[in-house]
């Protein structure tokens, strides 16, 4: 068919390889981004320093996974990055502190116990986003901002705005352990990888292999067809916040366990980071549009870009000019490529007709 | 096939605006094709046409809104063109759009004055414009208080006041589209006051309406347009409904394929007291029961407004303050959302599909399969082949064109966009059928297929109710048919029974213009 095409006419052979390299932008970028530093930023390749970086991106992929099902909602969500904070804290806090029963005993969790209670604790603020939105109807990004704010608060208000250090636990309460998360390493691989690896594939599934995944493009895409088509607007929206905190409670986790230590201010503008990494993978802001896989290499650019700027030794003030200006560019070439996509789906439909 | 000859002769003293040959073009449908239309100063000059047959895109050219693809206008025997409506309105012509133009924070004075504003010394001399407007308001005696913010006035005075922004434009010529379609009786007479007044002064009102009685009461001259064309343009004295609804309908009969011989099955639907109440009060949806029969069409035929779409989206679940009771296959319904609904076999086609029937930016496979994704499933995962299979099964069995169901369903015509649809509601494997004007705005030759595909589903035993404003469609395509009218159920004929006049009468009642309070005691 493309045959045709092309020995038809010219121009429009030209216009479908524009259209092909627009498509792969994300990819063209990521790749000039990698050859870039390659050659301008010494042992920007070396074993040690992808490894490092690959943690980096991580921290944000998490984030990024989460919000690009609740753009692709139509929906934003503005409270990750204090998710981050308050999950870190709270961690912290169950490790070094437990709970105070008030009985004059202090209760201990295990690792994994913290593990799962901040991961559910990750969720119910996702499950407060999702509630506010759906039952009283508030628009995500006030809802999500008015949460920001909430989760900030609390995670200073847990420590009064000190640090928590030296999380490595004691023996005595079986607490040790907790490094593995962000330091450990399984054939060859960091931990927080191999976790970004199978939150991604499963992202990935869930997105096109599942009515769920379904649901949630057709709730963006159109929510009154959605609707009368049966799908339960509500609950698909509330399912969407709820990762998006899942995903936050991870990073939360894993960077308290690289550092050993729980800051209140951790994850503060992250939730910026992930709107990018999304909208540079593809995502659509007016939602029904976006893939897993894009936003990940979205991610990988996002990341690239600023350790390599780091280790070129651009100042942050340049970082954030650049980073600023590639998505905008991004953004345009977006527009750009939607509207060639029209005129040569309008060609051929009057070459059929 | 036209007898449009007839008005040209009385010589061209009163003739104000003359459309000749006038055609509009939108993006591969022809609109308007070759229309004359005349207009007469001091004289009601009547539009009628079903809809879709070009109405509006024909006043929107004499209005400006639309400028012709080919033709011409003559105002005043020269001719002219109209760059927007307000070139239009400095040539004197105004019109009362079908949804208000109005700015309801703003007063009856301010709206009259909009974008005309009367200046003294730098600032808007309010005094001045209250004074003018309120000797307007009594000269068309409406008795409309020029300090009242528009969003307190009701409907039938909000048009009023729309009517004096034209007047005191001093329009020459008034348009008027279905202005008596929100308007309860007493309010239609007060409406119709205002138009004799106005012919009296010599203004040339052009009236669209779909009810026909009311033409024949205030209409002067009456043209008729069907599909486009105009069909018919005479005198009102001259004619009678059956002139008026022959020349709508034509007799190059549609393509509604035959009725296959099959009988009913048990109850499939029923409605019983269904209800719904709208916010300014009053029912949507007044007390409707209704059955339809396994293998049954049954077609309810109304006006706009009538209440039909609400009835359906009431049947569907969509409403959840609707009250009744719903009975598919003899057990009651007790789900009350629509995807419980859907599961225990009712499925709605929209009206509107690019709002409410399809998801523009997902593949046309993903579109047929939206609504049965959960059935197609094995436990969470959508095997691939399946899907594949099931949406090539229907693409053959609806005959949809499209290459590669791959491809984002936006990029279809109208008509397979609606098969689409259909397609995605039969997915869910219903027994009952609700569909919501299924022909409208696809073209003959699909809206064929669409039909074909209702007469086949009923074959195969599915009970179908079907909502149309198409009197010809609803009378060759059903088993029974039911009017409504104001929200109420008004007729419920056999096959045998139904014939267009009683259609028609039936789709009216509760608008009689039979009231005959003085307008005094109204606006008081």
């Amino acid at each position: 068919m493309s045959a045709a095409a092309q020995s038809s006419a010219a121009p429009s052979g030209r216009r479908s390889i524009t259209l092909y390299l627009m498509r792969l932008r994300t990819f063209i970028a990521l790749f000039a981004v990698l050859i870039y530093f390659a050659f301008a930023a010494p042992n920007f390749l070396s074993a040690a320093n992808i490894v490092l970086m690959s943690k980096h991106v991580a921290q944000n992929a998490f984030l990024a996974i989460g919000m690009t099902f609740v753009i692709i909602t139509g929906g934003i969500d503005l409270s990750v990055g204090s998710i981050v904070g308050l999950c870190a804290m709270i961690a912290g806090g169950l490790i070094l502190h437990g709970v105070d029963l008030h009985t004059g005993y202090t209760l201990f969790f295990s690792i994994p116990e913290i593990i799962v209670i901040i991961l559910a604790l990750g969720v119910l603020v996702g499950l407060i986003n999702g509630l506010l939105i759906t039952w009283l109807n508030v628009a995500p990004f006030i809802a999500t901002l008015g949460s920001l704010y909430i989760a900030r608060g609390a995670a200073l208000l847990v420590s009064d705005g000190a640090t928590f250090p030296n999380l490595e636990g004691s023996a005595a309460l079986g607490t040790t352990g907790y490094a593995f998360l962000g330091a450990g390493n399984v054939l060859g691989l960091p931990v927080s990888i191999w976790l970004l690896i199978a939150v991604a594939l499963a992202a990935a599934y869930l997105a096109r292999w599942t009515p769920l995944g379904r649901h949630i493009f057709a709730v963006g895409g159109n929510e009154r067809a959605a609707a009368l088509s049966g799908i339960r607007i509500n609950r698909v929206k509330l399912f969407v916040y709820m990762f998006s905190g899942f995903c936050a409670a991870i990073v939360g986790l894993i960077i308290s366990s690289e550092l050993l230590a729980a800051h209140p201010a951790t994850g503060t503008t992250f939730e910026l980071n992930a709107i990018a990494a999304a909208v540079l993978g593809g995502t659509s802001m007016s939602g029904g549009r976006g893939t897993i896989g894009g936003t990940i290499i979205g991610a990988f650019v996002i990341g690239i870009l600023s350790d390599g700027l780091v280790m070129m030794g651009v100042s942050s003030f340049w970082q954030m000019v650049i980073k600023g200006m590639v998505i905008i560019a991004a953004v345009v070439v977006d527009q750009a490529q939607r509207k060639l996509q029209q005129r040569v789906a309008l060609q051929q439909m009057a070459q059929l007709a | 096939m036209t007898d449009a000859a007839a008005p040209h002769d009385d010589a061209d003293a009163n003739v104000i605006l003359r459309l000749e040959g006038v055609t509009k073009v939108y993006s591969g449908t022809v609109a308007v094709k070759q229309a004359d239309f005349t207009v007469r100063r001091g004289a009601v000059n009547v539009l009628v046409g079903e809809n879709g047959a070009g109405k509006s895109t024909l006043v929107k050219m004499i209005a400006g809104v639309e400028g012709p693809t080919a033709g011409r206008i003559l105002l005043d025997g020269q001719p002219v063109v109209f760059f927007d409506t307000a070139d239009a309105m400095a040539h004197g012509i105004g019109m009362v759009f079908q949804e208000l133009n109005l700015f309801g924070n703003l007063t009856v004075a301010e709206n009259v004055f909009a974008n005309r504003e009367i200046f003294r010394h730098g600032r808007i001399d309010h005094v001045e414009q209250e004074r003018q407007t309120a000797e307007l308001m009594e000269r068309l005696q409406t008795g409309v208080d020029p300090h009242a913010m528009v969003e307190d006035l009701m409907i039938g005075q909000q048009q009023l006041v729309e009517i004096a922004k034209a007047v005191a434009r001093n329009a020459r010529i008034l348009i008027m589209d279905e202005p008596t379609s929100a308007l309860s009786a007493p309010e239609v007479e007060i409406l119709f006051r205002v138009i004799a007044d106005l012919k009296a002064k010599g203004v040339a009102i052009v009236y669209i309406s779909h009810r026909l009685e009311e033409l024949m009461r205030i209409g002067d001259y009456i043209t008729v347009l069907r599909d486009g064309r105009v069909t018919g343009a005479r005198e009102m004295a001259e004619v009678d409904l059956h002139w008026i609804v022959r020349q709508m309908i034509g007799s190059d009969a549609k393509d509604f394929s035959t009725p296959g011989e099959h009988s009913f099955g048990g109850e499939a639907l029923r409605a019983e007291d269904v209800c719904l109440t709208r916010i300014i009060g009053g029912y949507a949806v007044d007390h409707v029961s209704l059955s339809v029969r396994a293998g049954e069409i049954v077609g309810l035929y109304g006006l706009m407004g009538a209440g039909r779409s609400e009835f359906l989206e009431c049947v569907m679940g969509r409403h959840p303050h609707a009250t009744g009771r719903i009975f598919v296959g003899g057990k009651p319904v007790r789900e009350r959302d629509v995807g419980g609904r859907i599961a225990r076999g009712l499925a709605l086609i929209p009206e509107d599909r690019q709002r409410d029937g399809l998801v523009p930016i997902l593949s046309v496979a993903e579109n047929l399969t939206l609504a049965s994704l959960k059935k197609l499933a094995r436990v969470f995962h959508i095997p691939a082949r399946r899907e594949a299979d099931e949406v090539q099964r229907e693409v053959r069995d609806l005959s949809i064109k499209v290459a590669d169901p791959a491809l984002p369903v936006s990029s279809l015509s109208g008509g397979n966009q609606q098969k689409v649809v259909i397609g995605k509601a039969l997915m869910t494997a219903p027994t009952v059928l609700l569909m919501d004007e299924p022909s409208r705005g696809i073209d003959i030759g699909a809206k064929g297929d669409v039909f074909r595909i209702m007469r086949r589903l009923a074959s195969q035993g599915i009970g179908i109710l079907f909502v149309t404003s198409d009197l010809e469609e609803v009378l060759a395509l059903s088993d029974r048919v039911a009017v409504m009218s104001q929200g109420r159920l008004t007729a419920l004929f056999d096959r045998a029974d139904a014939s267009e006049a009683k259609v028609v009468a039936a789709s009216s009642i509760g608008h009689g213009p039979t009231a005959t309070i003085k307008p005094k005691e109204l606006t008081a």
